[in-house]
């Protein structure tokens, strides 16, 4: 993430590599209820990048050790598919997929109303089937969809995204090409309805005003995807399903 | 629990959303009150009774309550108890002491064994949700025969009606008898073919309970229930 200086990653024009203006994102969509087998499910796509979250629960957590007498605790699984980037990903857990399960548990868990459900686990499940930059962010959406899907009361619906530095510009929603050779990288966990920040962490170096503006960019790119999410869950159950 | 509306009218507003003003009603299920605001915690279709603004949810699980029917459904015996899954997060413990029998320590197994149906009914639900299950009263009692069938507990109030009407109405048309958990296990119990035209009545009702006409469904039973006869 410490940039690399002959790469051009922003064109003369002032668009970025695949033509899109510094504060735009890359196209995403929804579709809540993908699995039966599951309480409730979502596919995000967002740019070439998909992410499936299941959600089961809430149940008995189990082993009795991570029980809470007076919450429920979440357990989220985040796995990339072998089969998800150009390189293939060693199956099972590893470092960073582990880091990305803890750090979106503690977001979920800011969000869902875990007091409704002592002893009780929510387990999340989030497999990346295609990787292109941003997979905990469209992983952290899924998830939310998926719980919503699934009837647990949340305060809001969380939404991942997440802004960067390329080229010394602060751009929105980084692609692979941005991730790889630009200078910062924000992944945020919004709640849009609050105006909270439920999940937040940095890559790089960013000026106090790069900073803010990253920010900015981040809250308008959620205002959006959260209306994405909303009409996904609308038509699954306005269309008479339930 | 909603009593039966159909979805036409009805909005669907997700966690999170502002539903409007708190001023002058109460929060019911599936709403808390923020910044003189009321916002949904859950999927569903809001509605306002009694002036009470709820959710009626998408989904639920079952919350066991004090004093709940239920059917459940024997998961393990142990010397001097039972633990029964009863459709919810946790399984419900029923002591030998609260069973219709005078059971002997060890010989809980003679008297029901795994995969045996129980009608019981919920004596204690502490705030760890540990429930305790008692089958000593009026009716509780092991069913050893008929059939179980699983209905979203979002949708019991539905297929209920007022005072009940609608299960009399589905009983009659199916000529069976029938039981309603509040954990969301129906049991049903007559002719095979009534059997399973009740089955197949739960499950157009579990299917679609948010967007149909129950009635629709009945009169729709009845209707083929009179053709046959």
């Amino acid at each position: 993430m410490g940039g690399y200086g002959d790469v051009q990653l922003l064109r003369d024009d002032g668009l970025r590599l695949d033509g899109r203006k510094l504060d735009e994102m890359r196209p995403v969509t929804i579709e809540a209820g993908i699995l039966p087998a599951a309480d409730g499910s979502a596919m995000v796509t967002h740019g070439l990048n998909v992410a499936v979250a299941a959600v089961y629960g809430p149940m008995e957590a189990h082993p009795r050790k991570i029980q809470r007498q007076d919450r429920a605790v979440i357990d989220v699984r985040y796995n990339m598919a072998p089969f998800s980037t150009s390189d293939r990903i060693r199956p099972g857990f590893n470092r960073r997929s582990r880091e990305i399960s803890k750090v979106t548990a503690e977001a979920l868990e800011s969000v869902v109303l875990v007091e409704r459900y002592p002893r009780s686990k929510i387990r999340v499940e989030i497999e990346i089937l295609a990787a292109e930059a941003g997979t905990r962010c469209a992983g952290i959406t899924a998830a939310a969809v998926a719980l919503a899907d699934a009837g647990i009361p949340m305060r809001d619906l969380i939404v991942g995204v997440a802004s960067g530095k390329v080229e010394g510009t602060v751009v929105l929603d980084l692609d692979k090409a941005e991730d790889n050779y630009g200078q910062a990288d924000l992944p945020v966990g919004i709640l849009p309805n609050t105006g909270e920040i439920a999940f937040l962490q940095m890559d790089g170096d960013l000026s106090p005003a790069e900073f803010e503006l990253a920010m900015e960019y981040n809250f308008k790119a959620a205002k959006e995807i959260h209306e994405i999410m909303v009409d996904a869950l609308r038509r699954r159950y306005e269309g008479g399903e339930a | 629990m909603s009593q039966g509306q159909t979805g036409a009218e009805q909005r669907l507003v997700t966690p999170g959303m502002a539903v409007g003003p708190s001023a002058g009603k109460r929060a019911g299920s599936g709403i808390v009150a923020a910044d003189n605001q009321f916002i949904a915690t859950q999927l569903g279709w809001l509605q306002e009774r009694n002036n009470t603004v709820s959710i009626d949810p998408i989904h639920a699980a079952y919350m066991p309550r004090s004093g709940d029917l239920i059917v459940g459904m024997v998961a393990e015996v142990r010397n001097n108890l039972w633990f029964m899954d009863i459709n919810g997060s946790f399984q419900g413990l029923l002591p030998m002491s609260l069973a219709p029998w005078k059971v002997e320590f060890g010989a809980a197994r003679q008297h029901m064994d795994i995969g045996d149906v129980v009608l019981a009914r919920v004596q204690e639900v502490d705030e760890c949700h540990n429930v305790v299950l008692t089958m000593k009263g009026v009716g509780l009692r092991r069913l050893k025969q008929g059939a179980v069938e699983s209905l979203p507990v979002q949708h019991i109030d539905r297929v209920r009606g007022p005072n009940n009407e609608r299960l009399q109405r589905l009983r009659d048309a199916c000529d069976c008898r029938i039981m309603v958990g509040e954990n969301g296990r129906v049991w049903i119990d007559g002719s095979s073919e009534g059997i399973k035209q009740a089955r197949e009545a739960i499950h157009a009702v579990a299917k679609a309970a948010h967007h149909t006409d129950i009635d629709t469904i009945l009169n729709e039973l009845e209707k083929n229930m009179k053709g046959d006869a």
